[in-house]
């Protein structure tokens, strides 16, 4: 739990007597303490990455000293993405699906070398160098697999970005649509990003350069 | 149980001549089998000489002349097994009879060959893409194929190794990406249903009950459902609750291991063994440098004998101690009984982490030896582990769950599969020894020291989920064993038996090296052409060919039952789609 300090804002004397009985303090700050103690990730697990975030919310490391511990198998109930694990062409369309269907305020932590940037795997060919080709990523955790204090530490950065937010400037308050709709990705011969569709059948259309032709 | 040894010596070219032929290339053994007489010699192999266990299936594409179907089959009775090829020419549209109607458990492998090298299986019943997605362009393993983020065929590149001018594979791609296109593609007017072909394959149904139409319901559970342990995917045709039909739907994790570890050099690919069956990397090592040490020839260090057999055994208590935990989460017990096995699996972490210096991906082993020592104390700790602590929390988990009646009422009697179709399916591991099966490969064909040490193949006979829970805390019991003779009997001395090098010279052949996978017969199929990097990788997956059997195993029981049956199956996606 944290105390009084953290959301008191300076300024304003109190009592000492009373110190324990009032706070005062800005929206904003009581907001973003509500919410950075009580981020539930989504129970989302793509790879060996996966295995190191349920150690990291077992017995050892513990993830509920830090609210976080709520798992939610659905998206609908989860504030945070932790995307553990290599993002491969044929599940991106699912994970796009599902950071779509996540209410407001969501966020993304890309969880390892593969889901930051497509890791040990990046040449294969069924592999997303990144996840943030496609989703907005908040924090990047390094490690094959990061340990668990890595992506506690990954959590805490989120922590920090969460203080950060004023309640007049968050998109999920502003004019407009809920919350942010993405694209979903498309599987023809190979991956296809309906926003770059224009740009693909331009370069499609060149004649192949020597280094990426030959395609048996 | 004993090793049966070979006695009568197979001759497949006397049993059918002038249709079967022995494999004479240096390096490479026994037989290649005339297309034509395939299905026949098959049959033959399997009842008349007793190989009942179909291993392994696999592509290999011997370009730019031939491809080659490769097959290995096994008695469970034990001893070496017989391998077999098909070479067919490397011309479109190429075309092999299927032995899915001999041995069942051929199923999926034959459809990723299809899928990975275009080779058309006749005569299957199920011939679709399994890794990648219906209408993905060309068939990636061939030699000819090229990755978007393709440089050159072999590591080390050129433009890292000796110079290190390198520039980023997005730079080289016109798309700047991991992507390509066939000339002149339009994406606007593709119509790819990828999904259609596998509802096809689902068996539908419609009734008409006193004029009222009912139709059937398709679920599709995963690839993001807490249950299904990673991004697999069952589509599941339902009548109320019981599973009329239902597909595996695979390939969401498909980190093209195969293609990744043909350009790799041999020691490359040790850490990329490790993130197959994640959970065991320690194990994972071993069958790889099997099947490189048996082609170079090599003796390993003594005591690395021992290390090997200390963390692989290790590695095996914390796999079934998550198994069970997992279960019971799956089972609606929530996280508790998973918790008790962490705090365990975390305690043997500590022994990889300190003697490999990383707790998950330890690419521990090298050709000849292993890579680090054991430091200073963790012996003892290994010691305490396994005389003290391990055996009291295997009886621990013991009290607290396999008397439980919810517990007992949901698992006993639930079949998963009896021993001769987990035979047929080519199911290997404690599956099959919960059918009473009693193959263990550490005792059919011990590799290693197994042979020293004194230990009982855990064995069940009712093929049910109880059973199959039952058998892993006999193999956790059984690997203290082992572990308690290993951590006495262990000598020093040097950790390898060749000097450390980068580089491994390694002689034209195949081999095939297979260990006891806490999941399965885990086997890497490796061909050399004496070159630095192998010629063919394939790893024999126990997930991936376990799973063959799914449908069989569900049909006619509940959806919930469903979700049982896939946790005591054990599926690793890391290893089920590579
Ligand atoms: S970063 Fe490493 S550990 Fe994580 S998913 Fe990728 S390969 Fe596995």
């Amino acid at each position: 739990m944290t105390d009084n300090k953290e959301l008191n804002s300076p300024g304003y004397e109190i009592p000492e007597d009373l110190q324990h009985a009032v706070s005062i303090t800005t929206i904003d700050r009581l907001y973003n303490w509500g919410r950075r103690w009580s981020v539930w990730p989504m129970m989302f697990g793509l790879a060996c990455c996966a295995i190191e975030m349920i150690a990291a919310q077992a017995a050892r490391y513990d993830l509920a000293r830090f609210g976080m511990e709520v798992m939610r198998p659905s998206p609908r109930q989860s504030d945070l993405m932790i995307v553990a694990g290599t993002v491969t062409k044929k599940m991106i369309p699912a994970i796009v699906r599902l950071y779509n269907q996540m209410p407001e305020p969501k966020y993304v932590v890309a969880m390892g070398a593969c889901a930051s940037g497509g890791g040990p795997f990046k040449e294969g060919y069924n592999v997303v160098a990144g996840v943030d080709k496609f989703v907005p990523v908040d924090v990047y955790i390094p490690g094959c697999p990061p340990t668990p204090q890595a992506l506690t530490a990954g959590l805490m950065k989120l922590q920090e970005k969460i203080d950060k937010e004023s309640i007049r400037k968050v998109r999920w308050y502003q004019k407009g649509a809920d919350s942010v709709e993405l694209p979903i990705p498309v599987l023809g011969p190979d991956l296809m990003d309906p926003r770059r569709y224009n740009e693909i059948k331009m370069l499609a259309a060149k004649p192949a350069e020597p280094a990426t032709e030959s395609k048996a | 149980m004993t090793t049966l040894v070979e006695t009568e010596t197979l001759d497949l070219a006397a049993r059918f001549p002038g249709s079967a032929a022995a494999d004479t290339r240096p390096g490479y053994s026994d037989w290649i089998v005339n297309k034509d007489k395939l299905v026949e010699v098959a049959t033959t192999l399997r009842d008349e000489f007793g190989y009942d266990l179909l291993s392994h299936v696999t592509g290999v594409d011997y370009f730019p002349d031939k491809m080659e179907v490769v097959y290995e089959a096994f008695k469970t009775t034990g001893g070496p097994g017989v391998l077999f090829k098909v070479q067919v020419p490397r011309v479109d549209p190429i075309e092999v009879p299927s032995v899915t109607p001999i041995w069942p458990g051929a199923e999926f492998q034959e459809r990723e060959i299809w899928d990975l090298y275009g080779i058309k299986f006749t005569n299957h019943p199920d011939l679709r893409r399994i890794l990648m997605w219906e209408g993905f362009e060309g068939h990636p393993l061939r030699k000819d194929w090229h990755e978007p983020f393709y440089e050159e065929d072999f590591k080390p590149l050129k433009s890292r190794w000796p110079d290190g001018k390198y520039v980023s594979s997005e730079d080289k791609n016109p798309y700047k990406d991991n992507l390509q296109f066939p000339q002149n593609f339009d994406p606007e007017k593709v119509k790819i249903d990828g999904e259609a072909p596998l509802y096809d394959t689902l068996q539908k149904y419609t009734t008409v009950d006193g004029g009222i139409k009912t139709d059937h319901i398709i679920v599709n559970m995963g690839p993001q459902h807490p249950s299904t342990h990673g991004v697999f995917r069952a589509a599941v045709v339902l009548d109320g609750e019981t599973i009329v039909s239902l597909k595996p739907v695979m390939g969401y994790l498909h980190r093209n291991h195969e293609k990744i570890g043909e350009r790799n050099t041999f020691l490359q690919n040790m850490p990329y063994t490790d993130r197959l069956d994640y959970f065991n990397s320690m194990s994972n090592n071993w069958g790889y440098s099997l099947a490189v040490e048996k082609l170079m020839n090599i003796k390993v260090a003594e005591r690395a004998e021992y290390l090997r057999v200390i963390m692989a055994e290790l590695s095996r208590i914390q796999n079934h101690l998550i198994l069970i935990g997992m279960l019971l989460n799956d089972l609606g017990a929530y996280f508790t009984p998973a918790l008790y096995a962490f705090e365990e699996r975390e305690l043997i972490l500590d022994i990889f982490e300190a003697t490999s210096g990383t707790r998950m991906m330890c690419n521990y082993h090298r050709f000849g030896g292993v890579s680090r020592d054991l430091p200073e104390g963790v012996l003892e700790k290994i010691r305490g582990l396994v005389e003290d602590r391990l055996p009291r929390k295997a009886d621990e988990f013991d009290r607290l769950l396999t008397e439980n009646e919810i517990f007992i009422s949901r698992m006993k009697g639930v079949k998963v599969m009896d021993a001769e179709d987990a035979v047929k399916y080519s199911i290997t591991g404690p599956v099959l020894r919960a059918a009473g099966v009693p193959y263990d490969v550490r005792r059919a064909q011990p590799y290693g020291i197994y042979d020293r040490f004194d230990f009982d193949v855990a064995l069940r006979h009712n093929g049910d989920l109880y059973d199959n829970y039952l058998i892993r805390l006999d193999e956790i019991r059984q690997s203290i064993r082992i572990l308690q003779q290993a951590v006495k009997q262990m000598p020093e001395g040097p950790i390898n038996s060749q000097k450390p090098q980068y580089q491994v010279r390694v002689p034209a052949g195949e081999a095939y090296g297979r260990i006891e996978a806490p999941k399965g017969e885990l086997g890497y199929y490796v061909i050399s052409t004496g070159k630095p990097n192998p010629w063919r990788y394939h790893v024999r997956a126990p997930s991936f060919i376990n799973i063959t059997a799914l449908e069989k195993m569900c049909v006619g029981k509940k959806i919930a039952d469903f979700v049982v049956i896939l946790g005591v199956l054990d599926i690793v996606l890391g290893e089920l789609d590579r």
